[in-house]
């Protein structure tokens, strides 16, 4: 008896099948909020990267930048965007972003440089333009590493973006909010699952992008 | 033909790699750089398709500078095999050795036929085209390598070690199935070695370095054992010079002598009369159309009856013209007469090598 209504204060069935469109929507917002953010991440990582290994000087101050980025509290540096940018989505996009910098930027650095040396070279003299080169050879082989980073930064983001709640921009973060106002335990454990599930579901869908676009790797065994 | 004039290449911070170097290689040949580590074979090869710019001096092949066109379009029109292979790990075989076709834009069927052509003429099973270079031995990658520079069938071929990477035996059936191409092929050809004896054996002609990139000598591989020109030099080609050069003679190049002959019908007292004019304490058994029979020691040819009583012993290892006088040293080594026997390519008796007239040719 205990245990049923335990498991009926958990996960309220009723609630969910009444919220569905709600449950959907806060979603929906929260994939958003996580894949605008890695993609323009990686936007502006990979050039960031490339002047990185063109001009090696730059990359231990652009490391320590975008590490010093990633130090900053989350909440800190929502709220300072307010004054900017009010309660809108940018507020929370442009933050997200930023903490992508670090891993993108440093894995990418890292995946290219380990391109082995013989190959670039053997690039080189076959007659590759640097740009072909860059796309045709050296991203290829870097690319185990480029998705290592991408897997991070969006779980690391699906995490943040329960955060941006706070600010009004929340994806599945709101119903930790109202969980713990209205101490309604359902729509805790709605959004911990959902946001869990979302993170391992994105977690294997890029390691699954890696195994296609890495048949060389496949059979390595 | 490619021509190094004047050519120097000094790295930041000071070290000269090459130094000055004049040189001309021929067309058609194989040209060998040879010298100890770090002494600028890699980075005189790489001057040659701009991977290393030189910090003076001009380089031309066919008469046209180098800088003429831009670095890619140049390198597309030299065959490069890297000292580390250097295969694409995430292409097949197949796609690897396609590389400068498709840079050059040549349609799928052209491309794949080539591809095709290139793994029978550098001896690749068809199944490995599909696979990648890590599913491949060491030997069949060096192939591919080779493959890959061939591709478009480049007038120069840069080759940087290419047959470092494999145990003695595969380097060398890799390269007599090389000389044997290139007997075909013709190619201008720049070969990187650190092995004198890959050298002397792959070379039309043999340039060798010193430290700090000094061309010590550049001339055949004959020459340079017959008279090097200095210390570093003799140096180099090391302790068993006289052997090399032995190598590089045919045994056709020496008189054979008559030699103490007998027929299986001779009496035994006229085989030990041939011994004894020739001075030998053996005779050598011929059938009736001249073949080698073997030998016999000439303690045995007494008493009556004719040499087909008795049963000569073969002669383990017999010589013919196109074999090197090394080869007949080392038949004379290992038998028991102290000569090598020379025979025709149809295998008649010839005559004889003796020690003397191998010292004779070395003089
Ligand atoms: N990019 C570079 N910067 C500075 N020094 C270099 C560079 N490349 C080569 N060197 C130096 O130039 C010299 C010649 O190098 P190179 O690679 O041409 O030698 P190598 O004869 O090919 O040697 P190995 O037989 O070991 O391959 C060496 O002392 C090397 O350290
Ligand atoms: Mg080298």
């Amino acid at each position: 008896m205990t245990g049923q209504i335990l498991a009926v204060e958990i996960l309220n069935w009723d609630w969910v099948g009444r919220n569905l469109d709600t449950v959907g929507g806060r979603l929906v917002e929260h994939i958003v909020l996580t894949l605008v953010p890695v993609a323009l991440g990686f936007l502006f990582a990979f050039p960031l990267a490339l002047a990185a290994i063109r001009w090696p000087r730059l990359y231990a101050p652009l490391l320590g930048f975008t590490g010093f980025l990633f130090t900053i509290p989350s909440l800190a540096l929502f709220v300072l965007m307010i004054p900017f940018t009010g309660l809108s989505v940018t507020t929370a996009i442009v933050p997200l972003t930023l903490y992508t910098l670090l891993i993108l930027v440093r894995n990418t650095v890292e995946g290219l440089n380990a391109v082995p040396r013989d190959v670039r070279e053997a690039a080189e003299a076959m007659g590759y333009t640097p740009l072909r080169q860059l796309f045709r050879v050296e991203l290829p082989l870097a690319l185990p590493v480029i998705i290592a980073g991408l897997r991070i930064a969006t779980v690391t983001t699906i995490g943040l973006v329960t955060i941006t709640a706070v600010i009004g921009q929340g994806g599945l973060g709101f119903f930790f909010i109202t969980g713990f106002t209205r101490s309604f335990p359902t729509a805790l454990t709605v959004g911990l699952t959902l946001s869990v599930a979302l993170a391992v579901i994105a977690d294997l869908g890029l390691l699954g992008v890696q195994r296609v676009m890495t048949p060389w790797q496949r059979e390595a065994a | 033909m490619i021509t190094f004039d004047g050519v120097t290449k000094r790295f930041p911070g000071g070290m000269t790699a090459v130094d000055d170097l004049d040189l001309e290689v021929p067309e058609g040949q194989v040209v060998v750089f040879v010298g100890p580590s770090g002494c600028g074979k890699t980075t005189t090869l790489r001057m040659v398709n701009r991977m290393i710019e030189p910090t003076d001096g001009r380089i031309s092949i066919a008469g046209d500078d180098i800088m003429a066109v831009s670095a890619p379009a140049l390198r597309r029109g030299i065959g490069y095999v890297i000292q580390q292979i250097g295969l694409f790990p995430h292409r097949t075989i197949g796609e690897n050795i396609a590389t400068v076709p498709q840079l050059l834009g040549w349609d799928g069927q052209r491309t794949t036929d080539r591809v095709q052509e290139l793994a029978d003429v550098v001896g690749l099973p068809d199944d490995v085209l599909d696979r990648y270079p890590h599913q491949l031995s060491g030997g069949q990658r060096q192939r591919v390598g080779v493959a890959r520079a061939l591709a478009v069938d480049p007038p120069v071929m840069l080759m940087d070690e290419p047959f470092g990477a494999v145990d003695p035996i595969v380097r060398s059936r890799l390269q007599d199935e090389f000389l044997r191409l290139q007997d075909d092929v013709r190619k201008t050809i720049l070969f990187v070695t650190h092995d004198i004896d890959e050298a002397i054996k792959m070379g039309d002609r043999i340039a060798i370095f010193s430290e700090g990139g000094v061309l010590e000598q550049y001339d055949t591989p004959e020459n340079i054992l017959a008279e090097p020109a200095n210390d570093f030099v003799s140096d180099f080609l090391g302790s068993e010079r006289g052997l090399k050069r032995l190598a590089l003679i045919p045994a056709s190049n020496v008189e054979a002598e008559a030699g103490p002959v007998v027929s299986r019908d001779d009496r035994l007292d006229s085989a030990a009369e041939t011994a004894r004019r020739y001075g030998t304490d053996w005779v050598v058994v011929l059938d009736t159309d001249g073949g080698v029979v073997g030998w016999i020691a000439a303690d045995q040819l007494a008493g009556d009856g004719t040499v087909a009583d008795l049963s000569p012993r073969p002669f383990r290892v017999l010589v013919r013209a196109d074999d090197s006088l090394r080869a007949a040293l080392n038949a004379m080594v290992i038998s028991h007469t102290g000569v090598a026997v020379r025979v025709s390519d149809d295998s008649r008796y010839e005559g004889v090598l003796t020690r003397a007239a191998l010292t004779g040719e070395l003089k």
